[in-house]
């Protein structure tokens, strides 16, 4: 466990000597100048868009973090020779793959609560400067607590995808693990489609394989409320703990492949 | 050594503000040269709201932000452009698209329902196009009051199909939310087909309700454009009695004042001094008011 959390501290380390920091800050500085600019040209939608904005930048920016970042992970310190000066301490490859893969969790939840805390900063003070007759037209309050249900989904969205980089990571080359992660992260929004395919094609056989894939795939669109909280509407925590329930056991599967293919392989 | 960090001199530092300087002033006078090719249409290049919410995985909202700020810009840019034939072919699937990507997006079912009606050359006046996106609306959140009372305002204000805008009035009033005054608006409309009352009670009650300032905006300006129909009642009057004394028509309101029979100019509710035509003796907003055009009369 010790190994462990000392790998993990070194990704965090790692993360923050590569600046991952200062795409935030930038992230932050966009959000609040967008906000002026946007109100003039939205009819009114200014806050329901900053919503958008910012929910949809907080995911963006933790999928590109996690994608590049998760690829990287593995294949750096073998492309580097680092991981043999790692391996000969005290330290198995089990411990090495989960320490790497929670070492940038830490590094993604803690991005991720920055941008939370910078976007609920833009939205008080639209609040604190709109007029009470403007607010009756939002649907949800600017401050509302129930994008916090949103952030939540979109953090372990970014817990699976990391899962899923550092796994293709343990035995593709990083290019073809980037092109097979996004592939991942695009078939697990496409789950409707996916299951329904039946009512637009001819075949008898091939609705057979989308369903099985469909059912195979996580359903990350379930993860996906950023539209309805920023409506205002509900989002049931049933849903939601089903939807986290389902994803962890998809990161766990993955983990347990990932080890079994790192310690499977050959480093020399 | 190449390794180490090199310290440039001053003159590199001034080397790079004058060439950004530079760059930025031959830029300006190129712009002042520049042929520019004549402007084209605006291009939609996807035009199918499904393929539309497939390539835009995880964030269809933040797409349909930009396609709704597309499409108010696009209704703006063509309601205030100087084209002696305006186009607004494309504010319907931008509308479509916007309100696909994000199917509870409210005010782009509400609003664009009120930019499509909007008559020529204010808008497209396409009636259909506007219920047919309020009925998308209603599948999306049936429980929706609001786009009942909106598509019976189409159907009453800009069709003049008093049966239909009563049986929209009526559906929206069943709805567990729907205000009290919806179902006697029904009754009103079938039963004051053509009056004005009943007109001014819709843009009254969108005044009231209207969720958002652009739509309590167009109702202020529906309520302005049935004063300026008063308005024009209330003065053909005086152009009827001047053609009794001269055996025509006046050649402007000044044949009025003059020979006394009105003491001003007559103004609409914007504040603009109506047109009245020498040759018919009609009289109608001028081309310039903001309640230009109005909808041809409301007989009775």
């Amino acid at each position: 466990m010790r190994s462990i959390a000392i790998i993990a501290g070194g990704v965090f380390r790692d993360s923050i000597r590569d600046r991952i920091g200062y795409g935030l800050v930038f992230f932050s500085i966009m959000l609040m100048a967008s906000s002026y600019l946007l109100a003039q040209l939205t009819a009114g939608q200014d806050v329901k868009i900053i919503k958008d904005l910012g929910l949809a930048a907080a995911s963006a920016i933790g999928l590109f973090i996690a994608v590049f970042f998760g690829i990287g992970l593995v294949t750096k310190e073998v492309e580097r020779k680092s991981i043999y000066s790692l391996l000969s301490k005290p330290v198995t490859r089990t411990q090495f793959v989960l320490g790497k893969y929670f070492g940038l969790v830490l590094t993604l939840l803690i991005n991720l609560s920055v941008m939370v805390l910078a976007f609920y900063a833009v939205l008080l003070y639209f609040e604190m400067t709109t007029l009470d007759g403007a607010k009756a037209a939002w649907e949800a309050p600017a401050l509302d607590p129930r994008m916090l249900k949103a952030f939540a989904l979109i953090g372990v969205e970014l817990m699976f995808i990391t899962a899923t980089a550092i796994f293709f990571s343990t035995f593709s080359s990083p290019f073809l693990s980037v092109a097979m992660t996004f592939a991942v992260y695009i078939v697990g929004h496409f789950g409707e489609d996916l299951k329904n395919l039946n009512a637009i094609v001819q075949s008898v056989v091939l609705p057979y394989i989308t369903k099985a894939i469909y059912y195979v795939m996580p359903n990350l669109s379930a993860l996906d409320v950023k539209s309805a909280v920023v409506h205002g509407l509900p989002v049931s925590g049933t849903s939601m703990v089903l939807a986290t329930g389902s994803c962890l056991v998809y990161i766990a599967t993955l983990l347990v492949g990932a080890i079994l293919i790192f310690s499977r392989r050959d480093l020399k | 050594m190449a390794t180490r960090p090199v310290k440039h001199s001053g003159f590199l530092w001034v080397a790079l503000v004058v060439l950004l300087v530079g760059g930025t002033t031959l830029q300006v006078v190129l712009e002042g040269k520049l042929q520019r090719p004549a402007t084209m249409p605006g291009v939609h290049w996807i035009q199918s709201p499904g393929l539309m919410r497939r390539l835009t995985v995880g964030f269809n909202a933040v797409w349909a932000d930009i396609y709704w700020i597309r499409a108010v810009q696009y209704y703006g840019g063509t309601r205030l452009s100087t084209d002696e034939k305006k186009n607004f072919d494309q504010l319907y699937p931008l509308l479509d698209i916007t309100t696909s990507l994000d199917p509870n997006f409210n005010i782009a079912y509400r609003f664009g329902s009120i930019l499509l009606s909007e008559g020529y050359p204010n808008g497209p006046g396409k009636t259909e196009q506007a219920i047919a996106l309020l009925q998308k609306g209603i599948r999306e959140m049936p429980y929706k009051w609001q786009y009942y009372h909106d598509a019976g305002f189409v159907e009453y204000w800009w069709r003049r199909d008093a049966q239909a805008a009563a049986d929209w009035f009526l559906k929206g009033s069943k709805l567990p939310d729907a205000p009290n005054w919806l179902e006697p608006l029904a009754a009103s409309v079938l039963a004051e087909h053509g009056q004005r009352d009943a007109s001014r009670a819709l843009w009254t009650q969108l005044e009231h309700t209207g969720e958002h300032e652009w739509l309590r905006k167009a109702a202020k300006r529906g309520l302005m454009q049935l004063d300026a129909e008063e308005h024009i009642e209330l003065l053909e009057p005086f152009i009827h009695k001047f053609f009794d004394m001269n055996g025509r028509f006046p050649k402007g309101w000044q044949e009025l004042t003059g020979s006394k029979i009105l003491r001003n100019f007559p103004v609409d509710p914007a504040g603009f001094v109506y047109e009245l035509d020498p040759v018919t003796g009609s009289i109608t907003v001028a081309p310039n008011s903001p309640l230009f055009p109005m909808r041809s009369r409301i007989p009775g």
